[in-house]
């Protein structure tokens, strides 16, 4: 089979790595192995052994018939993903979400982004930003014996979860 | 001119030799670089080239664009040695290069992601690399739209990548880890905090050198702060634990003898390889930072680690070369970097 991560060289090397209490496990050529941090010195484990993978898992059972839909941006089928490791355009990822969701899960231990927002991103994702920056610095205010600090805080994110309330998106 | 990241050395630079965050981006309205037909994929690079040249910033003035399939190939190699592109990246003979003029920031268009943009810095620096990093992309997200989605942060093609996009990574000189023998531990808990080790430069157990890099393999639901972080964490409990190995290992006689000796071959060499170089660069490396070698600075390691390597000699000499002249040449230029 061809590497589950460039989908270009001979995959021979089976890889586990367990975060968060998630295993993930692949097969890759030796270079990606590498370049994902599966040196030899992970104790990967050579062929043979693979039963379940990154995505071909999720093309198991009744998927089959969804295997039809292709991304309207860039014309990859789900399989195309599965075959190549690589998904095809940002589109794809809105297109099958569900069926990727799993595996990110496995590779990253969470689904939900938690870092830097570009300038065009939505309100929800700013709001969630925000408060999950101020529940830090109340932690740590906290942490601190600042309470006049933490009280304040703790205001800003009441504030802020209220708003949420009204806004009621879904 | 100012000194480029891998001539000097900075913080802890006895054991760390240099600090890299990659950022890993995508334009929104083209398909993934993969998927892109001719004409996408040079509207795209123009846009990214025009993006990083002429955002008004004074940085963008120091940028240079160059065309890999245009350059004498034992510079495009020299590049690989340099960390400043990626050995796929050099196979691409239509790929698209922006380096910054000290080589501290390279941004690889259409590489696996439209824009690879990457900070490197000499020694432990993960912080500081981030916040120039972060600034260039706040820079280019003010004229590019980005592929992002509130759920799943930065769209990339790997999913391995997807959420933050950044891939921080600290190279380490482990001699004494290795020696040891504890590096296949400390790879295992290593993993489970998110992060991986490895070995630079062959294959095996006994990495060449003794150089590894530990870099953050979870990208979605980790802030970029957080990862780094971490990355900083682990990073000063080995360079921690390698200290206190060291030394032990230095008051070994034959530890010592062993430093001396590839002293010896450095200074007196007339014919070098690169492999048995990086082995005894690497004892010599521990020689100076034991304080048992003096008259080496750490600044000319680094500097020698990169400048003696087969693409970098070439290119030095500005013609192809057979490996027994490049042999020839590296050992000549070890010899006078040593004794100066
Ligand atoms: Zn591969
Ligand atoms: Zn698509």
């Amino acid at each position: 089979m061809l590497c589950e991560h460039c989908g270009k060289n001979v995959a021979n090397t089976h890889v586990k790595r367990t975060i968060n209490g998630k295993t993930y496990e692949a097969m890759l050529c030796p270079e990606c192995a590498a370049e994902m941090g599966f040196g030899s010195l992970m104790g990967t484990i050579n062929l043979g052994s693979l039963l379940g993978s990154t995505f071909t898992e999720a093309l198991s059972g009744k998927r089959i018939a969804e295997n039809q839909i292709v991304c309207p941006q860039c014309g990859a089928s789900f399989s195309d993903i599965t075959q190549t490791g690589r998904v095809g355009c940002a589109k794809c990822y809105e297109i099958f979400y569900d069926r990727l969701v799993p595996s990110l899960q496995r590779i990253h231990g969470k689904t939900r982004h938690a870092g830097k927002l570009p300038s065009g991103a939505g309100i929800e994702a700013k709001r969630r930003n925000e408060l999950d920056s101020l529940r830090q610095q109340l932690a740590q205010a906290v942490e601190n014996q600042e309470y006049e600090k933490a009280a304040q805080l703790r205001d800003s994110i009441r504030g802020i979860e209220e708003k949420e309330g009204d806004g009621n998106e879904g | 001119m100012k000194a480029k990241w891998y001539e000097t050395s900075g913080d802890y630079g006895d054991i760390v030799i240099s600090t890299r965050i990659r950022l890993a981006r995508n334009l929104a309205e083209y398909p993934f670089p993969e998927r892109m037909s001719a004409s996408q994929r040079r509207e795209c690079e123009n846009k990214i080239k025009e993006t990083v040249l002429n955002n008004g910033a004074g940085i963008s003035k120091r940028f240079k664009y160059l065309e890999l399939g245009l350059l004498p190939q034992a510079q495009v190699v020299s590049l690989v040695e340099r960390h400043l592109i990626s050995p796929e990246f050099a196979k691409d003979n239509d790929a698209k290069l922006l380096l910054l003029d000290d080589e501290s920031v390279s941004v690889m268009i259409n590489e696996e992601d439209h824009i690879r943009l990457q900070v490197m810095r000499s020694g432990l620096d993960p912080d500081g690399a981030f916040e120039l990093a972060d600034k260039l992309d706040t820079l280019l997200d003010e004229q590019l739209h980005f592929a992002f989605d509130d759920n799943l942060g930065y769209l990339t093609a790997c999913p391995t990548n997807l959420g933050t996009g950044m891939r921080a990574s600290v190279m380490l000189h482990l001699p004494a880890l290795q020696e040891n023998g504890s590096i296949a531990q400390l790879s295992s808990t290593i993993s489970k905090l998110g992060l991986a080790i490895r070995g630079i430069y062959g294959e095996g157990s006994r990495p060449l050198g003794a150089i590894y890099q530990i870099s953050n393999q979870v990208t979605l639901g980790i802030s970029e702060k957080a990862a780094i972080a971490n990355l900083r964490g682990i990073a000063v409990q080995l360079i921690a634990q390698e200290k206190s190995l060291r030394e032990k290992m230095v008051l070994d006689e034959r530890t010592v003898d062993s430093i001396w000796r590839s002293y010896g071959i450095l200074t007196n060499a007339r014919m070098i390889s690169s492999d048995e170089f990086m082995q005894l660069i690497s004892n010599v490396r521990l020689g100076v930072s034991a304080g048992l070698i003096d008259s080496v600075s750490m600044d000319t390691i680094n500097r020698l680690t990169v400048n003696a390597q087969a693409g970098m000699i070439s290119m030095h000499e500005g013609r192809d070369m057979t490996a027994a002249e490049r042999d020839k040449a590296r050992a000549e230029m070890i010899r006078t970097a040593l004794a100066s």
